[in-house]
């Protein structure tokens, strides 16, 4: 079939690509942008592994059509830290070990820093309702709620 | 496979009536693409109508609210009018997946996809909500209720879908609720589930109501006798005693890996009997 051009703003740059009416914006983030931080898991929306933000809101990009993504906003891990200094929550994940394979932490980084944007102390319950659709095979989560809460806290100014 | 991107309902309609079988309506996509990958379906045209004018909208009519079918769930959930107005659908719709499903899914979807276990297809029936159908030979309202037809059915001609869903205006005094039943707390399918949506009159006794089970057969189950046992009464102990029988009797669930037929049929009454309780607290708030 007929490929498609697409053009579309990622982490603030348009960027555009070709790519067949079937792929999916997780491909083309990955196959054709070069941006392999988002990540495959289950490839049907129930890992978040490919946790990325389209216009405002956190979605799994493996679940979105690259077509669709003509004209949006797309945020991923790739435009979390700032040049060399790493975002909070990246440092405190660092820190607090939240991570083993590392293959969840992209599309975690990205679904938790949407929800401290939208609630900046979120209570435990909120964190882990959240971030229910971010599965980790490794760490039992208790070390990423609390790199969050530790994030969370230091972005709100309270901690040394 | 061909993507298009319709700018107006009578293209999109045009579309999916040319495509026929092998056409899909693409909104939130939660569904399709899951579908899509498994192999279950094989489109050879996807409608994107996520573009046509208004589809990504929530706007006041006639005292309700009419729900474009490219509204996110979170969209839904964030909007305080609707919470206001019909919190048990906004309760249904938010237990759909996970924050990213959220970010994507639709009530229309949910009603489309024809699962009977959808968590806002009972809430949206109790709460009398009217599609808007466009199709080839022009539009028609359906109450929402009237769609689902078994699993993956409904009652939808060749080249038509539901654009938008009016949830209609309610009386003061009125409110809803849905509750429904997963062995997990969060990313579950309803073993059995309900939903209940009610007017009280002045003095506290249920002027109105409707009660409709999910999950506990081939479609939606509207317990016309279970609203009948509260209608007039105040909720009390045997009011509800009868309205849990009734939706026991009304409930035809399947056995599978989920839940078993009794279970299920002792659950769905359960349900009701608090939803019920919980959209009678709701309305008293809304004076």
């Amino acid at each position: 079939m007929s490929k498609l051009h697409v053009t579309t703003t990622v982490n603030g740059d348009e960027l555009d690509f070709v790519c067949p009416p079937e792929e999916t914006l997780l491909d083309a983030l990955r196959g054709r942008l070069g941006l392999s931080g988002s990540k495959e898991g289950c490839g049907t929306g129930d890992c978040g592994a490919c946790t990325v933000k389209m216009d405002g809101r956190l979605v799994c990009a493996c679940l979105v059509l690259a077509p669709e993504a003509q004209g949006a906003e797309i945020e991923t891990i790739e435009g979390m830290a700032t040049g060399e200094s790493l975002h909070p929550l990246q440092s405190s994940f660092i820190d607090n070990a939240a991570l083993q394979c590392g293959i969840c932490t992209p599309g975690i980084l990205v679904a938790a820093k949407d929800l401290l944007e939208r609630n900046p102390d979120p209570s435990e319950t909120e964190i882990r309702y959240w971030l229910a659709g971010n599965l980790c095979r490794c760490t039992g989560y208790d070390k990423i709620i609390k790199a969050v809460q530790f994030a969370a806290a230091e972005m709100r100014g309270e901690t040394a | 496979m061909h993507f298009v991107s319709p700018q107006s309902t009578e293209e999109a309609a045009r579309h999916l009536a040319e495509g026929g079988a092998k056409a899909r309506i693409l909104a939130g996509g939660t569904d399709l693409l899951v579908q899509m990958k498994s192999g279950m379906v094989s489109p050879e045209t996807v409608i994107d109508i996520k573009r046509i004018p208004g589809m990504r909208d929530i706007t006041e009519e006639d005292g309700g609210y009419r729900v474009g079918a490219g509204v996110p769930g979170q969209q839904l959930n964030e909007h305080a009018g609707v919470k206001s107005l019909w919190p048990g659908v906004v309760e249904a719709c938010d237990l759909i997946g996970s924050t990213q499903i959220q970010g994507r899914c639709t009530i229309i979807g949910n009603l489309c996809n024809g699962s009977p276990a959808a968590d806002t297809v009972p809430a949206m029936a109790a709460a009398n909500a009217v599609a808007h159908v466009v199709g080839p030979s022009g539009t028609r309202d359906v109450p929402v209720a009237d769609l689902p037809q078994g699993p993956g059915k409904l009652a939808l001609e060749e080249g038509e879908f539901v654009a938008s869903v009016l949830l209609p205006a309610r009386p003061k005094r009125a409110a809803d609720a849905y509750l429904r039943f997963t062995p997990r707390t969060e990313m579950d399918i309803a073993v059995a589930s309900a939903a209940v949506s009610l007017e009280l009159a002045e003095d506290g006794t249920v002027s109105d109501a409707r009660v409709v089970l999910g999950a506990v057969g081939p479609k939606i189950i509207v317990a016309t006798a279970a609203a009948e046992a509260i209608i007039g009464t105040k909720l009390d102990d045997d009011a509800l005693e009868a309205m849990t029988k009734a939706c026991r009797d009304a409930a035809t669930p399947i056995d599978d890996k989920r839940g078993t037929v009794e279970f299920r049929t002792q659950v769905a009454g359960v349900l009701a009997k608090r939803a019920a309780r919980i959209a009678k607290d709701r309305a008293g708030e809304r004076t």
